[in-house]
């Protein structure tokens, strides 16, 4: 037994020290701290998703009616204030704007964004989302230090503000960023409601976890219990074992 | 009550005698030594999961479309719109992982107890066909979601194939029945998977249980029950160390049936993903083949496989020896009994040199997996310094890994034909007796 703990510790060391490289892309990811327990954090990233992400990003996956179960909002809330293409209670999210056009004018198609969080982690949509920077070189006028030449622009400048990038001396890399134009949001509001809008992402692309959540820790309660019956049957049986 | 069971117990028997005899050899007259440790509880606890894996499989089909065009959409129609989806999908998925951990720990604890010994050979052998079907039915089952690491990891696996000289580009096209992972492609795996498959895997099941009761179980001394004294409170003729396998070992095994499902559900319940090793990230993006992910690499479970094939250079114009290496690293294991001929079964009993070479075979897998995962590349730059060539280093350090893992077989070869091993005595009895 002894001798197995040093590899079982190796083991489980690497399992939960590390994680898979390709989630942590981009240096210096700032932490999301998203908890989709928090059903206000979610209504208020509902709020600002459909008012300032879904003119070109869908949801394809996400039923309206679903989302209304899920965030504690009526029908007629989630149909007033978070419909405004003529939808359905019961269709899936989608954009305003036409796919096809939408590639024409941005050079591809912006992402459905069902699936965003689990594919490029809570933080690195938290930090894109933070990083946004005036850049007269783009085309679009916007660059983002999290992903470089991104072809978005940036919605929610009217929120943060207007960043500006400082470089570093001699070289086109970027040292930080300065807020040049302060937005309607104190950096400290921006930073919740971009906190917000992730958190409602994060529920998005997994609404299941609402569920895990809620029934796992009676699972896990019923199966110590029977762990703890199984193990008095084992030793009730095998009392006369030597 | 007892009297409809009892009658109906009878009205069976009459008309099919022979089965009653057959749940006795297997179950209430089956005498297991009495001695089994923790490391016993991985061979009933894989066959939980393959039972697991088969009830959710069937469940998971039902809403399953396994065409390119429907197959990523279906998981995720899967995941939200059908009731409790979510939960037989992740009791899927994440049973995937654990099979092959307890099936890790299962081999593990025969190679260290020398289960795999005379005579119980054919016990091992079939148990290796079972690892080597287990691995074609994950790798097909992995690329049905049909994620961009699905499309990616079966054109790499697939693609390994094709680096046998001559035949390797027609068998490649042969096997994805097109020139990428495509349609066709998933058409076939899905029905390997779910038919094929499992029907191989549950035969082989079969044979490995028939086999092992047959000779009858090892157990942590290394001792045979079967060859010692007779007589115990059940039979007269039953090994004195033995105990019937029903109830005793099964009760036991419920024990370890809880506290694993507690891993489990655990697992299912609070992190489903495993932090990207069980369901990768990559894998929430449709499959494309325009779009490559920054590192494609495999499952967690073959990356110590994986490793050797990228470890072993390409050499006379051709990279099928990192191929042969691969498959000669699983084919070194079935060969095991013939090239460990030790005469002691238990690593209690046996030469220090076995301990050691053991132990040094458990880290050279683990490193080996390290390189696998891609954490070499991402932890030597932080633990050497940014400025290290990591292909060199990691080139350095696996293909040293790589040789310890099939050094270990030469010199356990040598070490037990050549008479080497010097072996403590081993106990008449299990040392589990009053």
């Amino acid at each position: 037994m002894k001798r197995i703990l040093p590899a079982v510790a190796l083991t489980l060391g690497l399992l939960f020290g590390a994680q898979p490289a390709a989630r942590a892309e981009g240096e210096n990811l700032m932490p999301a701290n998203v908890n989709v327990q928090d059903q206000a954090s979610l209504q208020r990233g509902a709020h600002l998703f459909f008012n300032y992400c879904v003119g070109c990003h869908s949801l394809k996956y996400v039923r309206y009616s679903r989302m209304a179960d899920d965030l504690g909002l009526t029908e007629q809330q989630v149909m007033q204030n978070l419909n405004f293409t003529g939808a359905k209670f019961d269709d899936p999210v989608v954009a305003h704007m036409p796919a096809e056009d939408a590639a024409k004018w941005f050079g591809k198609a912006p992402p459905d964004l069902s699936l965003e969080t689990s594919a490029k982690g809570a933080d690195w949509v938290y930090t894109y989302l933070n990083t946004f920077y005036l850049d007269p070189k783009s085309p679009i006028g916007w660059n983002n230090t999290t992903l470089q030449n991104a072809a978005m622009p940036f919605p929610l400048w009217e929120l943060q503000g207007q960043q500006t990038a400082v470089m570093k001396p001699g070289t086109s890399e970027v040292e930080k960023l300065e807020l040049a134009h302060p937005g309607k949001l104190t950096p400290a509001q921006y930073q919740q409601a971009s906190r917000d809008l992730v958190n409602f992402l994060e529920y998005v692309s997994e609404p299941a976890a609402l569920q895990r959540h809620h029934y796992g820790v009676w699972v896990l309660l019923f199966l110590a219990l029977f762990s703890l019956l199984a193990y008095f049957l084992k030793k009730e049986y095998w009392r006369d074992v030597h | 009550m007892a009297k409809v069971f009892a009658s109906i117990g009878e009205w069976v028997n009459e008309r099919a005698p022979g089965l009653m005899p057959v749940y006795r050899k297997h179950m209430t007259e089956y005498y297991a030594p009495k001695n089994f440790n923790l490391w016993y509880y991985f061979g009933s606890l894989a066959l939980l999961v393959l039972v697991n894996q088969i009830v959710t499989g069937i469940f998971l089909t039902m809403n399953y479309n396994p065409s390119a065009a429907g197959a990523f959409d279906s998981v995720q129609y899967i995941m939200r719109d059908v009731e409790w989806g979510w939960l037989i999908r992740y009791m899927h998925t994440t049973g995937a992982s654990l099979f092959f951990v307890v099936v890790f720990l299962h081999m593990f604890r025969g190679i260290m107890y020398g289960s795999f010994k005379k005579p119980r050979e054919l016990v091992w052998l079939l148990g290796m066909l079972i690892f080597l079907v287990l691995m074609a039915e994950a790798f097909m089952g992995y690329v049905l979601p049909w994620g961009n690491m699905s499309f990616w990891g079966a054109k790499v696996i697939v693609s390994l194939f094709g680096t046998i000289p001559v035949i390797g580009g027609h068998l490649v096209e042969w096997i994805m029945g097109d020139f990428l992972p495509a349609d066709a492609t998933l058409n076939r795996f899905f029905a390997l998977h779910v038919i094929a498959l499992p029907i191989v895997l549950l035969l082989l099941v079969v044979l490995h249980l028939a086999a092992l009761h047959e000779v009858g179980s090892n157990n942590p001394d290394g001792v045979d029950v079967k060859h010692g004294p007779k007589g115990n409170r059940w039979s007269p003729s039953a090994p004195v160390d033995g105990i019937p396998f029903h109830p005793y070992y099964t009760v036991k095994d419920l024990v370890g049936v809880g506290v694993f499902l507690l891993v489990a559900a655990f697992i299912i319940f609070f992190a489903p993903t495993f932090g990207g090793w069980f369901l990768e990230h990559d894998n929430s993006i449709p499959a494309n083949n325009l779009l490559t992910p920054a590192q494609i690499k495999p499952v967690w479970y073959f990356t110590a496989f994986y490793a050797i094939v990228r470890m072993i250079p390409s050499a006379f114009g051709t990279a099928v020896w990192g191929v042969l290496g691969m498959f000669g690293s699983i084919a070194l294991l079935f060969a095991l009994p013939w090239i460990d001929a030790g005469p002691v079964k238990s690593i209690r009993y046996r030469g220090t040199g076995y301990k050691v070479a053991l132990t040094v075979f458990v880290i050279a897998f683990l490193c080996l997996m390290t390189i696998g995962m891609d954490l070499t590349a991402e932890y030597f730059p932080k633990i050497f310094g940014a400025g290290i060539d990591i292909t060199l280093w990691e080139n350095v350090f696996g293909r040293f890994m790589t040789l310890t893992y099939f050094g270990f077989f030469v010199f356990l070869w040598l070490y037990t034909h050549l008479g080497w091993e010097k072996t403590k005595p081993v106990p008449e009895r299990v040392t589990m007796h009053d």
